[in-house]
């Protein structure tokens, strides 16, 4: 059986430390064994901080420090030719350590490799926005805002992309609950009724497995049917075959009325 | 026009159908349910075929329509999700009475698979629903069946304009 484990006050607390089985590590290889990566390593570390290096799957992964992504990008993009930006997110660590883990998920078309620039920012802290190098980290960064409510500055338009702008937190932090939190779950009751409305409408039905036995409109208990809309009944209904007042198509087999052929007429 | 001389008191009856104008009214307003052209998500791409030659809505005198303003029937097509919810609710609001709301599919019903933070915990929190289409997505002929339940619920009811309001808002 799983631990015990408080469910009161769920929001308040992450829930992967226990629930998530932590899969083990892939592999890491020296960055010296690729000559091109061990290259752009050597470029890159002359200029700034570099904290660890890596490759991972046939992809060179750096870790840098937050304040110097802008430079670092425009460093990548124009020396370095990495001249694609695939992606960028975010990984919630903020129980464990407080922090977000950013990364850049890079492509060099010329070179054809893939590399990842990472780092670590506290919880209310800025980044720069890299929009002015990458077009694509436009909706990206948005995202990132939007669902771990990281916060960019330099960014032109820094609105949420998916969520309603009135929407309360955001989304994807592990402390947010699969089904929402309270203002989520009366989100639309909310906005088109008002706050007061909550009592007519009554709470959300979340699970999906509800039976009410005695609502015969809706359901049919087995061995305990009784006609659609009548009143529910404890006793068990009669579903083996009765000769009286049963269907009168269907007759009993009794076994002298059978006569068996020996070949096909 | 009959050329010889017919007694209609004997032979085969007066030629005038008696009926209520409820009935009447109902009869026409069932025949001619005009949807409205909205589709939230796959549900919508069954309802398009629905609406297309091989399945045939017209001969139900059932013409979908691209304004809330011409229509008579709300068909939630997929999945409902909160960001949206007002705007279903506004579309609803615009549509004249008397109008009709059939919820198609399960996510429209109760939410269906989509047990999350972001959808609607079905559609009859917002909007009254007259139909619920069971299916993900359903058929073509679900929603085909559908219609012609609304429509005998249609014939059913009275065609005066002092319909009770169905939720107080």
């Amino acid at each position: 059986m799983r631990e015990y484990s408080d469910k009161k006050n769920r929001q308040a607390k992450a829930y992967y430390s226990d629930r998530f089985y932590l899969s083990p590590q892939v592999p890491k290889e020296k960055v010296d064994t690729d000559n091109i990566f061990l290259k752009d390593i050597k470029s890159l570390e002359s200029l700034f901080v570099i904290k660890e290096a890596y490759i991972q799957k046939g992809q060179l992964v750096v870790y840098i420090s937050a304040k110097d992504n802008l430079k670092v990008m425009k460093f990548l993009k124009n020396k370095l030719k990495y001249n694609f930006l695939s992606d960028i997110s975010a990984v919630d660590w903020l129980a464990k350590s407080g922090e977000f883990e950013i990364f850049y998920q890079m492509l060099s078309t010329s070179k054809r490799k893939r590399m990842r620039v990472k780092f670590f920012i506290k919880e209310k802290e800025e980044i720069k926005s890299v929009t002015s190098i990458y077009k694509s980290a436009d909706w990206a960064e948005r995202e990132m805002y939007d669902m771990f409510g990281v916060r960019i500055t330099g960014h032109h338009f820094m609105k949420r992309i998916l969520m309603p702008d009135d929407w309360h937190d955001h989304p994807l932090r592990k402390t947010y609950p699969l089904i929402g939190d309270e203002e989520a779950q009366w989100y639309e009751i909310d906005k088109i009724f008002g706050r007061e409305y909550r009592d007519v409408i009554g709470p959300e039905e979340r699970d999906c497995a509800k039976i009410v036995e005695k609502d015969t409109h809706r359901f049919a208990r087995i061995k305990h049917e009784v006609p659609f809309g009548t009143k529910y009944s404890s006793e068990e209904t009669q579903t083996e075959y009765q000769e009286e007042g049963g269907i009168p198509i269907v007759r009993k087999l009794k076994k002298s009325d059978v006569k068996i052929l020996k070949e096909r007429p | 026009m009959a050329q010889h001389k017919i007694n209609y008191l004997s032979e085969g009856g007066l030629p005038v159908a008696l009926t209520t104008v409820d009935k009447l009214v109902q009869w026409g307003r069932s025949n001619s349910l005009w949807p409205m052209t909205y589709g939230l998500a796959c549900c919508a791409i069954e309802m398009m075929a629905t609406g297309a030659s091989r399945y045939d809505f017209d001969r139900f005198g059932t013409i979908f329509r691209a304004s809330p303003r011409q229509s008579d029937v709300l068909i939630i097509a997929g999945t409902l999700t909160k960001k949206h919810s007002p705007f279903m609710r506004r579309l609803y609001d615009q549509m004249s009475e008397p109008k009709w709301v059939i919820s198609m599919g399960s996510c429209a019903n109760t939410g269906g698979m989509f047990n999350t933070y972001a959808t609607v915990q079905g559609a009859d929190r917002i909007i009254p629903v007259d139909i619920y289409l069971p299916g993900c997505a359903p058929r073509p002929e679900s929603l085909q069946y559908a219609l012609m339940l609304l429509q005998k619920k249609v014939r059913t009811q009275s065609c005066s304009n002092k319909l009770k309001p169905k939720r107080l808002v």
